[in-house]
């Protein structure tokens, strides 16, 4: 594993991950100033440019009689904040879980988190069409719960043990099963073309309702997260370490679960399938500040909201007026690299 | 000399005797399938119509609606069953199969494209379809084999897989750019299809799928001493007099050539690649030349099964094939997946 490289053992218990702390804090300022500007941007470009004065106007000295000012306020921002919120959510998954499942190629799209909580969206399309959204987002997480638990379950009852191959194939195959099961209920009910624009129609037509049930959600998952950081840089240097160190690997581990699905099930509830941010970002996360979580979370959060806003502003002008989904457009950047990490060393094939 | 003959009988007999079964098994699954759909008909309603004294419309249902769909899915179980089992010979993996190494979804986008802008209406695009999809296939296949060769360590198994779901991954995304074009009823007709329909309920599918399966599965069958020599090992096989680059190729193209004209006719079915050739490995053993013909009658029988299922539970209206395959298939390969031992 990879993480081998940077421990050394303190006398004293204290586990001592290599990190760049002065790195790490570049990145969060750094990030955070793009970050900015690829909101300003994505709220100003689209298929009705809007000048950034016309922005500011809006958020400072809003009047409703404005439609440009209404379009900013009613579309485009809750869409803009929406990407980052669920950018940083997908990557802090991402990362929690190639933490404690030392698994390089860990994300929440691969391991079927997010075909479980397309299940638990079909389910509901078809049987409780009006049902509200903060009770929309709870059966997600029962979703990506179940997925989970399947991928996980059957992962860790072959011989051998949970490598990445094994985690990897599973995702597949449990991904299979549940987006069979989903399309099933999609062509039974005459939903399809409804669950595939939600699925893959990213963050368009994120609106503020949403929102308010998926901040304080992704909020959780991520102060979860920190809160855990930690712990999950002693996990990630192996069970037997953690245990030697007197962590109770088990608590950890299920509290960095209920984060991630928490995490997962609510992006998936809002912008439907977006697999790979959570592959990508603590990967690069991990090559700038170092193999702490303490640092590789929150870097994550700034990087996965910065690829989310920006991809989604880019789907929006590469072919306008059409929009093209976010989440293909990801997977093109994500599976090449999937492919190199495959190809790499770390996965140890 | 008594023991190789006595030997040689069981590998002989033992296939042929499953073969048979498998085929009683799918006249059976046959008169039920007929006796539970829309419309029924009786085991002796369905005899009395094959000698030629059914009624008029006892001879439509029969011969236009049922048969040909049970024919399709019979060759699309056989053809899928066979180019897996060539693949996982192929890769020596069992987990290998024409879906999950992406094959099906560049067949599937070949066949996308094809109708998102030509129709499948016309009657020459019936024959076009399992060419596009050869392509797709072909391509998919080729992405898949050229990356995940590393120049000193050839080709490694388990990295096919992982290229393999890498490759699905971005072909369905191109997918997805193209389907969310299409108009709504296009946009359902590809939806379904994709889910794996046996939609081919017409004779001239039958017609468009039946040579692929007659060049191909009997090529497959004469070349399996070289899949079981190719086993071996690279040094020993070329050491027999076996050349391994090119008789890996060409079984490669038959296996792509089979995959990718199953799913042009019968949609993404997945995993029936995977089954058919396991359970014919627990029955008969790795010998290829009894493998490969039991897994296609198993993956006949086991497409027929799905079939019918996806007809009959839901009535009257039916969940695609694929999807049962998929349910079916799935919980199959998460097992085996626990059952086999890391490297």
């Amino acid at each position: 594993m990879r993480h081998s490289m940077g421990r050394s053992q303190q006398p004293h218990g204290e586990v001592h991950v290599k990190s760049r702390p002065l790195a790490a804090v570049a990145v969060i300022i750094g990030g955070l100033v793009v970050l900015a500007v690829g909101l300003a941007l994505s709220i100003s470009v689209g298929a009705a440019d809007i000048h950034l004065s016309t922005v500011w106007q809006a958020l400072f000295h809003f009047q409703s009689s404005q439609n440009a000012q209404r379009v900013v306020m009613d579309i485009r921002l809750p869409r803009a904040l929406g990407a980052a919120i669920v950018g940083a959510s997908l990557a802090v998954a991402g990362a929690i879980m190639q933490g404690i499942s030392r698994n390089p190629l860990a994300d929440s799209g691969l391991l079927g988190l997010n075909a479980g909580a397309a299940v638990a969206l079909a389910f509901c399309f078809a049987f409780f069409p009006k049902i509200p959204f903060i009770e929309l987002i709870f059966f997600c997480f029962a979703g990506s719960g179940l997925g989970a638990l399947l991928v996980f379950g059957f992962g860790s009852m072959a011989k051998g043990g949970l490598t990445p191959l094994k985690l990897t194939l599973a995702g597949a195959a449990v991904s299979a099963l549940l987006t069979a099961l989903s399309e099933g209920i999609a062509l039974y009910f005459h939903l399809s073309q409804d669950l595939a624009f939600w699925m893959l129609g990213g963050v368009a037509g994120t609106n503020w309702t949403q929102l308010k049930v998926l901040f304080p959600f992704a909020c959780a998952g991520i102060l979860v997260a920190l809160f855990l950081s930690k712990s999950i840089s002693v996990l990630s240097l192996g069970e037997s370490v953690a245990k030697g160190l007197g962590q109770r690997t088990l608590l950890v581990k299920i509290i960095s679960l209920i984060a991630v699905l928490v995490l997962a099930g609510s992006s998936v509830s809002v912008v439907g399938s977006v697999v790979f941010i959570g592959l990508i970002i603590p990967h690069v996360a991990r090559f700038l500040v170092g193999a702490s979580y303490s640092w590789i979370i929150p870097c994550s959060a700034v990087l996965g909201s910065i690829l989310l806003v920006y991809a989604d502003t880019a789907a929006r002008l590469v072919n306008p007026p059409y929009e093209t989904p976010v989440g293909a457009l990801i997977a093109l950047i994500g599976a090449p690299f999937f492919l190199y990490l495959a190809r790499g060393k770390k996965v140890g094939l | 000399m008594v023991d190789a003959s006595v030997k040689k009988k069981r590998v002989l007999s033992r296939p042929v005797w499953i073969m048979l079964s498998s085929l009683f098994l799918m006249i059976v699954v046959f008169l039920v399938s007929m006796d539970i759909g829309y419309i029924k008909l009786t085991p002796g309603e369905v005899f009395r119509t094959l000698i030629g004294e059914g009624t008029g419309k006892q001879n439509l249902i029969l011969f236009d609606f049922r048969l040909p769909r049970i024919v399709v899915s019979v060759l699309v179980g056989a053809g899928l069953a066979v180019s897996g089992t060539i693949l996982q010979g192929l890769s020596q993996n069992s987990l290998a199969d024409p879906g999950i190494l992406g094959i099906n979804a560049g067949a599937g986008l070949m066949v996308a494209i094809y109708i998102a802008f030509f129709s499948a209406e016309g009657g020459s695009s019936l024959f076009a379809l399992p060419f596009m999809a050869f392509i797709g296939s072909g391509a998919a296949a080729l992405a898949v084999y050229l990356l995940s060769y590393k120049k000193n360590e050839g080709l490694a198994p388990s990295r096919m897989l992982l290229v393999g779901v890498a490759v699905s991954a971005v072909i369905s995304a191109a997918m997805i750019v193209l389907t969310l074009r299409l108009d709504p009823e296009s946009y359902q007709f590809v939806a379904s299809w994709l889910a794996g329909s046996i939609w081919a309920s017409n004779w001239s599918f039958v017609v468009a799928l039946l040579p692929w399966i007659i060049v191909l599965l009997p090529y497959s069958f004469l070349r399996a001493h070289v899949l079981d020599i190719l086993n071996l090992g690279r040094p020993t096989a070329t050491s027999l007099g076996v050349h391994v680059e090119k008789e890996q190729l060409f079984l490669l193209a038959a296996a792509v050539g089979l995959a990718g004209s199953c799913v042009a006719v019968s949609g993404g079915i997945s995993f029936v690649g995977l089954i058919g050739p396991h359970l014919a490995k627990r029955l008969v053993g790795a010998e290829h030349r009894a493998l490969l013909p039991v897994s296609a009658f198993l993956g006949a029988l086991l497409l027929l099964i799905a079939d019918t299922i996806g007809r009959a539970v839901l009535q009257p209206s039916e969940i695609p094939t694929g999807i049962v395959v998929a349910m079916i298939g799935a919980p199959y390969f998460l097992y085996l997946l626990a059952k086999t031992s890391s490297r």
